[in-house]
């Protein structure tokens, strides 16, 4: 019998793109849509998906539970679980429209959620700790579920077919954001499961990635001792959790979290100034095991901004590009060209070298008010 | 050796007359005595009886005139009273002794590095050409900070991932020593003293060394602790856990008595535990002692054989305040040894591995500690596939001999080697010159690191750091399924 994706892992190769609208104005989902479209030789039909920020203002305050059920045993064994741990303001099937392309999909629903207080109280543990455990324990141990995105005011979208497809299945168009992010898949063998598809998402996190982390294994296990779970044997899923850890538990700035994941290398770090070179031996000698190494190109999307980063030694394509208040990462130039045809500056950001996109200081109260 | 002993020499020694031009080199050469010249026949001959097989003759013999042969007829074979059994009683009726020997377990116990495979990159993700990529082998060891503190203690870097395990002065020669203490330097790694101490000339290498403090506490005071990168309190040995040591009062000449700290000619005794160490909070006390005397400046090391229960013991170290634990495999060799207890004690470096690693990972304390292994790394796969257990770096011994000269005769205890490696017979040890010595471990050094850079590279990665660890890059053949769940490893065939 063939494993399941998710049992296993698969190699893939891919299209990403990305961008964000730094002065926070909201824009539908067909630019994104016909950015991955013109990669469409990047992918195989075997996955497509996409993360959008800013789209449940309504909501900002709940986090916006996106699951995938296989059956109705696991949602009822699901709800049953939410229900016992937090409030439940809305709930919903994912308004999906019939595209020819894409074949029979699993049940879809979303939940605006806010945990109970006793439930957070009684783990001992932080808000956003209760929440990924809990996000942890659906997708471990309740079978035929899986949680596409749980942040708040974002989503994930995604599932088996061409990007340009899922976009239109999720009826993209109709929602509004500031910051989107897209991925277009090409596994190299997968009987296709909607869960695999990109992206991957934690909390307000969520990555696309273009690439095979051959340090997998060694990312895997650093993180298992700080309780992180990998369920879906992707290497995706460890680019989230240790952008999690870093970032959000460690406390360090994205920028420093970046220099962890594509590290420089030591005769570059050798030939800093004392304060930088002792700072970056120090972060290679606590964090070398969550060094990713091998080929990859990641877009990082979080609340309020997004990161595209490379890895050290620039094995997968990755073009950054600006104009106005908009700025772009993409697999292929032309992707970006294609949506913003009078792009003003364009570069090749060098490996391990992030770029980053924030929501200029004014927006961001703006949008949290 | 008794007039009479029953059993057949072990070798015969054939000169080739036609060949032979009587140079007798081989005579002066042969430690043990084996060849000899008889000046009124003007006749060389041999006591086949002495010859241990080291080799130094036919090595050094211009002629090529020399063989030794694994002496015929053999023993009526028996699968179960083998010819090792039979020789080993004959020599306990003969002495009533306890069987000795040096140097490593010889007996064929599995070897899993031999049952280990590694991965490389084909198409999905690119391999990696150490000669034109930046390939990284640099390794950090001692204790990480927990994030946002601060370190104490400073790490030690180190080149390559390989160090040069403990060999004491004593044990081996002079020229052996400072072989080892030259090629660390000259290579930026690591040498071990042993329990012997630092011999004053070559405080110059100090800075390369870990220095040792044993259960004989031989050599041991406040100059050369602070002197050393790394202090290492030795438990025990995986050639002999247990049991203490024992260097004869035969080798403790003057310069190895000034090192030891003890009265010339007398016997160097170390006893089984250090007598100050009856559990675990008292080795939390010596290591908070040794961090004392050198003012939180030293990483401090302890170093236990692997036994059963070494998961367990590791943790306890770990938690007791060790920045680097150090763990010798039963394969690991030695100067002297009882020959049953080397043969008979001790589990495999690889099990070891992979079981202190994943109970540190369980335990959520892996990344304070640095895992060093130990005990017959044979080659540069071996190395890579201790790291892709779990093991942050490796000390090699018995491979560092081999550099040196070397030949597994397993006669170290004797101290009459003739390659002047186990010896302190000047007249032997002087054959090993310390720069050719520090040449040639160096060039291992440089032979292996590139081989590891070659391999990293072929499973894509250009840091070893990435290869801490990584068990998904191993995959094992032949192994059964309790050994692959506990080396953690799949079998071959199976996917990612």
């Amino acid at each position: 019998m063939m494993l399941k994706e998710g049992e296993y892992r698969i190699p893939s190769g891919c299209a990403i793109s990305g961008f964000i609208n730094r002065d926070g104005r909201r824009v539908n989902g067909s630019a994104i849509i016909q950015s991955m479209a013109l990669m469409q030789e990047r992918s195989n039909g075997l996955g497509g998906g996409f993360a959008a920020y800013g789209i449940y203002p309504e909501y900002q305050d709940y986090y916006a539970l996106h699951l995938l059920f296989e059956d109705k045993l696991s949602r009822n064994q699901v709800e049953e679980l939410i229900k016992d741990n937090f409030y439940i303001e809305a709930e919903d099937r994912i308004p999906t429209r019939h595209v020819r392309s894409i074949g029979k999909a699993p049940l879809l629903w979303r939940y605006f959620v806010t945990p109970r207080m006793a439930k957070i109280e009684e783990s001992q543990e932080t808000e956003a700790d209760f929440m990924s455990r809990l996000v942890m324990r659906i997708n471990d141990s309740v079978a035929g579920a899986y949680v596409v995105s749980s942040g708040k005011n974002m989503g994930a979208f995604k599932g088996v077919g061409y990007p340009e497809d899922i976009g239109e299945f999720f009826r993209l168009d109709e929602y509004q954001a500031y910051s989107w992010i897209a991925h277009g898949r090409f596994p190299t063998n997968t009987p296709g499961w909607w869960g695999g598809a990109h992206p991957f998402t934690l909390l307000d996190w969520s990555v696309v990635h273009n690439g095979e982390i051959s340090s997998y294994g060694a990312n895997r296990r650093f993180l298992e001792m700080y309780g992180y779970k990998m369920t879906l044997q992707t290497d995706t899923e460890v680019v989230a959790y240790a952008i999690d850890l870093l970032v959000r538990r460690h406390g360090l700035p994205l920028e420093t979290a970046a220099r962890v994941l594509a590290a420089p290398f030591w005769q570059e770090i050798d030939r800093l100034p004392a304060v930088e070179r002792e700072l970056y031996t120090h972060l290679r000698v606590v964090y070398g095991n969550l060094l990713l190494n091998g080929p990859f190109s990641i877009i990082v999307g979080f609340s309020g901004g997004f990161m595209a980063l490379n890895d050290r030694i620039k094995l997968r394509p990755l073009v950054a590009a600006s104009c106005g208040a908009t700025l772009y990462a993409a697999s292929e130039e032309a992707a970006i060209r294609e949506i913003c045809p009078d792009v003003e500056k364009v570069w090749y950001p060098r490996g391990g070298e992030p770029v980053i996109g924030r929501l200029e200081e004014e927006t961001q109260c703006r949008l949290s008010a | 050796m008794p007039t009479l002993s029953l059993m057949p020499t072990e070798f015969t020694v054939v000169r080739n007359e036609e060949k032979c031009i009587k140079c007798l080199a081989c005579v002066r050469q042969c430690g043990f005595e084996a060849q000899q010249y008889d000046a009124e026949d003007d006749r060389l001959y041999a006591i086949d009886a002495n010859c241990v097989n080291c080799q130094r003759c036919v090595s050094i013999c211009p002629a090529g005139a020399l063989t030794i042969y694994k002496n015929p007829p053999p023993l009526r074979p028996h699968a179960f009273w083998t010819e090792n059994h039979l020789r080993n009683i004959a020599k306990q009726a003969e002495t009533g002794g306890v069987l000795l020997t040096g140097m490593g377990n010889d007996q064929p116990f599995p070897a899993y590095f031999d049952r280990l495979l590694l991965n490389a990159s084909q198409v999905t993700n690119p391999s990696i050409d150490p000669l034109r990529e930046p390939m990284e082998l640099r390794t950090y060891l001692g204790r990480r900070p927990e994030p946002g503190a601060k370190t104490r203690t400073p790490l030690v870097p180190i080149a390559t991932p390989i160090m040069f395990s403990a060999m004491s002065y004593g044990s081996i020669s002079h020229e052996a020593f400072a072989s080892l203490a030259r090629a660390a330097k000259e290579f930026d790694t690591m040498f071990n003293t042993g329990e012997g101490g630092l011999p004053g000339d070559l405080y110059e290498y100090a800075d390369h060394a870990v220095v040792q403090v044993a259960s004989g506490r031989f050599g041991v005071h406040a100059d050369y602790l602070n002197a050393g990168r790394i202090v290492e309190i030795k438990i025990g040995q995986g050639a002999k856990p247990g049991i203490g040591g024992h260097l004869p009062g035969e080798k403790i000449t003057a310069p190895v008595a000034a090192t030891r700290m003890i009265p010339e000619g007398t016997d160097a005794l170390s006893p089984a535990p250090h007598h100050d160490i009856y559990s675990i909070e008292d080795l939390k006390q010596l290591i908070f002692t040794l961090k004392e005397a050198t003012r939180y400046q030293k990483p401090v090391s302890v170093k236990v054989s692997a036994v059963h229960n070494v998961a367990a013991i590791a943790s306890g170290i770990a938690r007791a305040g060790a920045d680097i634990i150090a763990i010798d495999g039963f394969r690991g060799g030695t100067g002297a040894a009882p020959t049953m207890i080397r043969d008979h004690v001790g589990i495999p470096i690889e099990l070891a591995i992979a079981a202190v690693d994943q109970r540190l990972r369980d335990e959520g304390i892996r990344n304070q500690v640095s895992l060093v292994a130990a005990g017959g790394f044979r080659s540069s796969a071996d190395v890579v596939k201790a790291i892709a257990l779990g093991a942050d770096a490796v000390y090699i011994a018995t491979a560092a001999l081999i550099a040196l000269g070397c030949h597994l005769c397993q006669k170290c205890y004797t101290g009459k080697c003739s390659w002047g490696i186990a010896t302190q017979d000047p007249y032997r040890s002087r054959r090993l010159n310390p720069e050719i010595g520090a040449e040639r471990l160096y060039n291992l050094l440089r032979g292996w690191s590139h081989e590891i850079k070659e391999m990293l590279g072929g499973m894509g990665i250009n840091s070893i750091e990435s290869l801490r660890g990584n068990r998904l890059h191993l995959r094992g053949v032949g192994l059964n399924e309790v050994e692959l769940k506990l080396l953690g490893v799949k079998h071959a065939g199976e996917a990612m």
